[in-house]
């Protein structure tokens, strides 16, 4: 086994005077899918935005690569892809314009390789409409089109299957398995029924310790 | 989706150059705002309105205008760029392309920086590029437009940089409008006492050096200060979504 990529030790976090979790503690390995599960409102986003240095609101311990998350922040934040409920997408700007932006502090991606993601989500020929003329499938495939530039080894990707059809929950399968066998790790909550070979399971109880 | 153009998994080490984000995010805070150029004029058209109402709501007397001139474009400035804050991270954060900014691996301060230039690019640049015409119509003299446009000019970069501040801090509230003015207001007040001030004392015909240090003084803090306080509290805001 490698060296696991996040650890969380004895998370707890309490919202609105409800115990979500606590006492959790799991580890991410690169090369996995984990899923996190459980009912609405057990904590699932909460986790996810945990995880992602969002949310304040929790005690425990948060290691990347062996070292506590908040001693090394922008390190953190260089190697990991959140994706949240809000896809992220300017409705006046164009599917490219906002890929561009939202690349923009990253690190330096060609406009090929924009369009190129783009035409991998199937938006060809919506390059230059604004997202707010898109169905909300599309403008979720707006941000889902970053996954395919997105050198990122941790992805934490909160209900992506939303407003997807049949094909595009397909691919998008087919790309976090792939993307496990590369030896990224992918976080991901979903009501979408999803069951990938060898994924793991991270189950949070509803309004209980899990 | 096919996943052809997709480099190797391995921890990366370097981003690019915060210059470069802030260019960014710049960038698309401009091209946003010129798509829906309708908000754009709303600053201006209440800072044209409230100049234009005084005369004819107090007096159109030459001798009181040329007195309270300054004052009243001064006033009708700072109530304007008011008005256009709550603006400022709210469609952010409702869109989530504010979650991504703050997850951006770099200094976030610099980024609020950034966003808070091309506000005032596009509120308060506007209102200074404004003010001769409407200072002509209060019966200022030219040296006196010149001095109120320079105070502006100083002015509402502070303005725009405090109020980044408030509506950071207010994010999270549904009705923001009235509490971010009761927190933003006192801080604005020594910004209009010594803008309006420096124009008082050159109609005076008394050195305007000192004031205006004092205006740069005030920048220079905002500038320095203000970032840091309204990166603070957007990572309050957001932890509390």
């Amino acid at each position: 086994m490698s060296e696991p990529l996040l650890q969380a030790v004895n998370l707890q976090c309490e919202r609105d005077k409800r115990m979500l979790f606590r006492e959790l503690s799991f580890s991410i390995l690169p090369g996995t899918v984990t899923r996190v599960e459980g009912p609405n409102g057990s904590g699932k986003t909460t986790l996810l935005r945990i995880l992602a240095g969002l949310n304040d609101a929790w005690t425990g311990e948060l290691k990347w690569c062996g070292t506590p998350v908040a001693s090394q922040r922008e390190a953190f934040l260089r190697n990991m892809l959140y994706l949240g409920h809000r896809p992220g997408i300017k409705p006046l700007l164009t599917p490219t314009e906002n890929l561009r932006a939202l690349m923009a502090g990253r690190r330096p991606v060609a406009d090929a390789a924009l369009s190129q993601a783009l035409q991998g989500t199937g938006l060809t020929g919506y390059e230059n409409v604004p997202c707010r003329n898109l169905s909300a499938g599309q403008q979720r495939r707006v941000a889902l089109a970053r996954l395919l530039v997105a050198d990122e080894p941790l992805w934490l990707l909160d209900e992506v299957f939303t407003a997807i059809d049949a094909d595009g929950v397909k691919a998008l399968e087919a790309l976090l398995q792939q993307r496990a066998a590369e030896g990224g790790a992918v976080l991901v909550t979903t009501h979408h029924d999803l069951a990938l070979p060898g994924m793991h399971r991270l189950t949070l109880g509803a309004g209980g310790a899990p | 989706m096919n996943a052809e153009v997709r480099p190797a998994v391995r921890l990366a080490s370097s981003s690019v150059g915060v210059l470069a984000a802030m260019k960014g995010v710049f960038a698309r805070d401009m091209r946003v705002a010129f798509r829906q150029r309708q908000d754009l004029l709303n600053p201006l058209l209440f800072f044209v309105m409230v100049v234009t109402l005084f005369p004819l709501g107090v007096s159109p007397e030459v001798s009181f205008l040329s007195e309270a001139g300054a004052g009243i474009l001064w006033v009708a400035a700072l109530l304007s760029v008011l008005l256009s804050l709550d603006h400022l991270f709210r469609h952010d954060f409702d869109d989530g392309t504010l979650e991504q900014l703050v997850l951006q691996p770099q200094p976030l301060f610099l980024l609020i920086l950034a966003k808070t230039i091309a506000h005032w690019m596009l509120t308060g640049l506007p209102l200074v590029i404004l003010t001769p015409v409407l200072g002509v119509m209060v019966h200022l003299d030219g040296n006196s437009i010149a001095i109120l446009c320079l105070t502006l000019l100083i002015g509402t970069p502070v303005l725009s940089l405090i109020g980044a501040i408030g509506a950071a801090l207010t994010l999270g509230l549904r009705s923001a409008g009235v509490l971010l003015s009761l927190l933003i207001i006192p801080l604005y007040i020594p910004v209009l006492i010594f803008g309006t001030g420096t124009v008082a004392a050159a109609a005076e015909g008394a050195s305007v050096g000192a004031y205006l240090a004092l205006m740069g003084a005030f920048l220079m803090l905002a500038l320095t200060l203000a970032p840091f306080a309204a990166a603070a509290a957007l990572k309050i805001s957001l932890s509390n979504a």
